[in-house]
């Protein structure tokens, strides 16, 4: 199985970007290497600014470039990224639509051993929350690719979540994306798993593990989630007539309560969210945190079986 | 008097006869600290800033931010005696469906260059813009109004730090030196002086000034516009409540309009002085 890391995607789209739109200029705050708008400073420093750590300050500056008819991205991780500048992002991008892009990564608990301090299980919660606001979690590079380009190109605030871990390839190299279409990459008829981000892969994983169990489960990849595609997850639900949504986020706010509230108005279907408690992450790697969260193949397998026979029972 | 300097003085003081309407009719908004930051904003709007009403997103503008976003009375007046909207709108100010929110809005009023009001947030924004004008090779400048007490803001701290760093030499940034906030003495709250030393060692150019004589605010303002690899900060001492006698150094007055027999008396009062200037 191929794995390619979002954030190198991210920064390689963003320098071939710049390269062709002279608008485009990058903010970080003390973390390019990480985040990769490196491969950007690198080549063309004279439109990169490293804000040093001072997340609030770079959101603001990015702001006033926008302003000037520059395209910003900003990147930091997700926990600095949003946290820390929540009020920033609301005040300064959001109440002004603001064509900032705020690019983040290591979102979720697969940033591994820096513990609970550094995995954001709620920066999903606080961007959907935001008037204004759309928010892109890609589920492979070649989707992040796609989604750098579309955000690009697009007038006002948006918010990409990456993650510190390579994923699995789900799609063609050459993929044409429609960004704003839920993405049904598996046909199924007696459940519906409703993922995001790295939990995409994992669902699809899942999913062939419920075959034994007489479980034909559909498998959607939900990138856009703001503005959420109601659509296709309703009629879904209604051909499925069970749901299981997933993700490497709080099952507080997430993608689980934002596809609840698009389909309860419409379709009265039981919906099982599995992502991270109402707790904060904790040390340890990247695979044994996603089997201690419940969050690899397996685990996910089994709860979608325990949800179907206590509902179908 | 100089002519230029009393044209400004006169409009300064016209407009704190609105700052006084606008807050008493709203029966909210931020009289005292819109009464001691207009007579700078006088100066800018008509004498400094390089800006065109009629249309408001010129290319070769020059910025202004007002960090202090609750000086909203005064900024609002300012754009109407520019002529960006009619002053019969000032009356609106804080209305439901009002352009004039309590608080400036982009995209709701022109000539209002971004949302401002959550305190702190303007220079970083003022920074972004400045280097944006660099970048493009443009010869417009930045200018940046902040409050003596929204300085405790951590993120002002962050953008100091910025253009110091960066020789932002495009930008000015004004501190309205009234000496007072909400809870009382900025001096009580948080120890801000000595503020020209800090600010020099975070590299800035810095100046002080009387924020109520118009030829230093005048004066101060082409410094500014003449000094090469360095931001400059202007410390404007001002007076909080300016122009009103009661409501001078009151920190009642920060978030709490005149009531109608205030609001007379305060209007005869600035009736009284605008006579005296007329008459000079
Ligand atoms: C982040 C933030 N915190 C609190 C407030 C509430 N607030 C409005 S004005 C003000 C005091 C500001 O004092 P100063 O900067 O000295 O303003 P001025 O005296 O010029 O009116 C406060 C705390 C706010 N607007 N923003
Ligand atoms: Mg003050």
């Amino acid at each position: 199985m191929e794995k390619l890391s979002l954030r190198d995607c991210y920064g390689e789209t963003l320098l071939n970007l710049a390269r062709e739109d002279k608008r485009i200029v990058a903010l970080d705050a003390d973390l390019s290497g990480s985040t990769k708008t490196s491969l950007l400073s690198k080549e063309i420093p004279e439109r990169f600014f490293d804000m040093g750590v001072a997340e609030a300050d770079m959101i603001g500056t990015a702001t006033g470039l926008s302003l000037t008819g520059f395209i910003p991205f900003a990147s930091t991780f997700a926990v600095f990224g949003t946290g820390r500048c929540y009020d920033q992002i609301r005040q300064s991008v959001c109440i002004s639509k603001a064509n900032v892009k705020i690019v983040v990564t290591h979102g979720g608990i697969t940033v591994g051993e820096d513990g609970a301090t550094h995995q954001m299980v709620e920066d999903i919660a606080l961007m959907t929350s935001l008037p204004n606001m759309r928010v892109f979690v890609p589920a492979d590079a070649y989707q992040t690719k796609s989604v750098i380009e579309y955000v690009a190109k697009k007038e006002g605030p948006f918010f990409v979540r990456l993650s510190r871990e390579k994923f699995p390839v789900i799609y063609d190299k050459d993929k044409n994306f429609n960004l704003l279409k839920a993405d049904i990459l598996k046909e199924g008829k007696n459940l519906t798993f409703i993922a995001t981000g790295l939990m995409v892969f994992n669902c699809l994983e899942a999913a062939k593990a419920l075959k034994g169990s007489g479980i034909d489960a559909e498998v959607i990849n939900v990138c856009s989630i703001k503005p959420i595609d109601k659509e296709t997850i309703i009629s879904s639900a209604k051909k499925t007539g069970l749901i299981v949504t997933v993700e490497e986020h709080s099952v507080m706010n997430g993608l689980g309560a934002q596809v609840l509230s698009a389909i309860c108005e419409e379709a009265f279907v039981p919906l099982l969210k599995i992502g991270i408690e109402d707790r904060f992450g904790t040390s340890g790697k990247p695979d044994e945190l996603l089997k201690y969260f419940g969050l690899d193949p397996e685990s996910i397998a089994k709860k979608a079986i325990e949800f179907y026979k206590r509902i179908k029972k | 008097m100089e002519e230029e300097t009393k044209r400004l003085k006169i409009l300064a003081y016209k407009m704190r006869k609105e700052i006084i309407q606008m807050t008493n009719k709203a029966k909210s908004g931020h009289p005292g600290g819109s009464l001691s930051c207009i007579d700078i904003l006088t100066c800018l709007y008509f004498n400094v800033l390089r800006h065109n009403p009629e249309n408001p997103e010129w290319e070769e503008r020059d910025f202004f931010i007002l960090s202090k976003g609750h000086a909203s009375p005064a900024f609002y007046s300012v754009l109407s005696y520019s002529g960006y909207f009619e002053k019969d709108e000032l009356k609106s100010f804080r209305q439901l469906n009002s352009r004039l929110q309590g608080h400036p809005e982009k995209g709701t009023l022109k000539g209002v260059e971004i949302t401002t009001g959550s305190l702190g947030q303007g220079l970083s924004i003022a920074n972004g813009i400045a280097l944006g004008l660099k970048l493009k090779k443009s010869t417009a400048r930045v200018y940046c109004l902040l409050g003596d007490g929204e300085l405790q803001e951590g993120q002002l701290w962050e953008a100091i730090q910025s253009a110091g760093h960066r020789k932002i030499d495009n930008l000015c940034v004004i501190l309205d030196r009234n000496r007072l906030q909400i809870d009382g003495f900025v001096e009580d709250l948080k120890k801000e002086e000595p503020l020209e030393d800090k600010l020099k060692s975070f590299l800035f150019n810095v100046l002080r000034i009387d924020g109520h004589n118009f030829n230093s605010i005048l004066d101060a303002f082409n410094i500014a516009s003449k000094t090469r690899s360095k931001p400059t900060f202007i410390i404007a001492d001002t007076i909080k409540g300016k122009g009103v006698s009661f409501m001078e150094n009151n920190v009642k007055f920060h978030g709490v309009p005149p009531d109608d027999e205030e609001t007379e008396t305060a209007l005869r009062e600035i009736d009284e002085e605008l006579r005296k200037m007329e008459r000079e």
